[in-house]
């Protein structure tokens, strides 16, 4: 190998501004993401166990549907064919406030809320039936029973597997540059069509990716520490990326 | 809505798209089938490395698979995409690099598959085979391995499932997947909502058989495994 390494391609000139800006919009795309993902793997994952036949069926649509396709495909979805079904006022909105940010977010939301609620409803289904049954007879409706005993719990139980499907989440982000969301790996992409320094580029973007994939899984930690209850730990879907 | 464009194009989204039978090297199953078979071998060596006892062995087993673990895919589609040119001087063919990627990708998450099939076999079993006389390689080979495996399937069917999903990534580099041939289709047709809702369901029909054959198995062992 003779290849000659020139680091300094990585702060001279735009690349160090590029960087940055890629991990900030890695940062935004994930949160709201996230947050998207968050709460339809609540809301789809505490559905699938309710007693309800019909509201299960519903549940169990959205993630088999949403979960079995390839997130590029769902970026392609979202962002090629959605937007022209919107009514015009969402259509000037989107184009005026970065259309393909929006579809990025909504794929990543879409597809890691289905597999949220798979998650949750092996958290849900790990407490054991009693807990359900003592809040019903104490007088609570079964959505009551849902919003301040089960789901709280879940939430505390869940933590582990949903770490790594947070990360998951925060890797898949990468996919948005496809429809031309200028993340991290874009502009990693765009310092090397700049400088011809490919490997410079890649090993910076690859070492900011393990940072990120660091702090989010100590923090993530750190929280399970606090809430985790003792002796309980649920057993969620693990190795799939 | 109009599926017109579906039906006329169906042969070569499926043929070449899906299958890779046609003008390009191409196709999902041509890249994802080869990805998982040598994917595993790679793999079940890294896992036995991480296993391994030796620190020269488990140490950088460990670091492989955190790694690649810890990497977006499309990160290391472009690595082996940039990196094999300046490496070896001439540049090799789509087919090649994204097969180069899935295969040392995978491994690092098949790695952990292995090793947790073969954490699952009963410690008694290690000491009763010991103890009869086999040797350390006889042992794998003929006691541990053949449970680890019938434990692993479940598990080995829902990584090729994300397999699967993840050879679209493929198409970033120019290579003629499902996905790409979609692209290639609606770059003509424009007409994106049918045939990107199409190749989802075709997408759809393959991982969700497998995903319910996963779990059909899962239970069949269970049984037999109390």
């Amino acid at each position: 190998m003779n290849y000659q390494f020139n680091w300094s391609v990585l702060w001279t000139g735009q690349s160090g501004g590029w960087l940055w800006l890629g991990v900030l919009t890695t940062l935004q795309i994930f949160v709201l993401g996230l947050a998207l993902a968050v709460i339809l793997g609540i809301l789809s994952g505490a559905l699938r166990t309710v007693p309800f036949a019909l509201l299960r069926w519903l549940a169990s649509g959205y993630v088999e549907f949403f979960r079995n396709v390839p997130l590029l495909v769902w970026m392609f979805f979202w962002y090629f064919a959605v937007p022209p079904l919107l009514p015009p006022v969402v259509q000037d909105w989107l184009f005026e406030h970065g259309v393909e940010f929006w579809a990025g977010v909504f794929a990543l939301g879409v597809y890691h809320g289905a597999r949220f609620s798979e998650v949750m409803r092996a958290g849900i289904q790990s407490i054991p039936k009693t807990q359900l049954e003592a809040a019903l007879s104490t007088g609570l409706t079964v959505a009551q029973a849902y919003r301040l005993i089960i789901i709280p719990i879940a939430l505390r139980l869940i933590i582990p597997p949903a770490t790594n499907e947070t990360l998951n989440l925060l890797k898949n982000s990468s996919v948005a540059l496809t429809i031309g969301v200028a993340e991290l790996t874009f502009q990693t992409r765009q310092i090397e069509t700049y400088t011809a320094r490919a490997l410079e580029a890649l090993v910076a973007g690859t070492l900011i990716y393990l940072a990120l994939c660091l702090t989010i899984s100590t923090i993530l930690a750190y929280i399970e520490s606090r809430v985790a209850i003792p002796g309980m730990i649920a057993q969620g879907q693990t190795g799939e990326a | 809505m109009d599926f017109q464009v579906v039906t006329n194009n169906f042969v070569f989204l499926i043929a070449q798209g899906f299958l890779g039978i046609g003008a390009f090297t191409g196709g999902t199953l041509r890249l994802a089938i080869p990805a998982i078979v040598f994917g595993f071998m790679l793999g079940t060596l890294v896992g036995l490395a991480r296993l391994s006892p030796s620190r020269w062995l488990n140490w950088p087993a460990k670091i492989y698979v955190e790694l690649f673990r810890g990497v977006p895919l499309v990160m290391v589609i472009f690595w082996f995409w940039f990196m094999i040119p300046t490496l070896s001087g001439k540049s090799l063919p789509e087919y090649s690099v994204a097969l180069t990627a899935f295969v040392i990708f995978e491994a690092a998450y098949l790695a952990e598959i292995v090793r947790a099939g073969i954490q699952s076999v009963p410690r008694g079993q290690v000491e009763a085979a010991t103890a009869t006389g086999l040797a350390k390689g006889q042992l794998m080979r003929h006691v541990i391995l053949p449970q680890a495996l019938r434990n692993m399937i479940p598990a080995l069917v829902t990584q090729f499932i994300v397999l699967v999903k993840d050879t679209s990534l493929a198409s970033i580099i120019g290579y003629v997947d499902l996905t790409k041939a979609a692209q290639i289709v609606n770059n003509r047709e424009i007409r994106p909502f049918e045939i990107y809702l199409f190749i989802a369901f075709v997408y759809w029909l393959l991982c969700y058989s497998m995903s319910r054959y996963a779990k059909h198995i899962e239970r069949r062992f269970s049984v037999s495994h109390p």
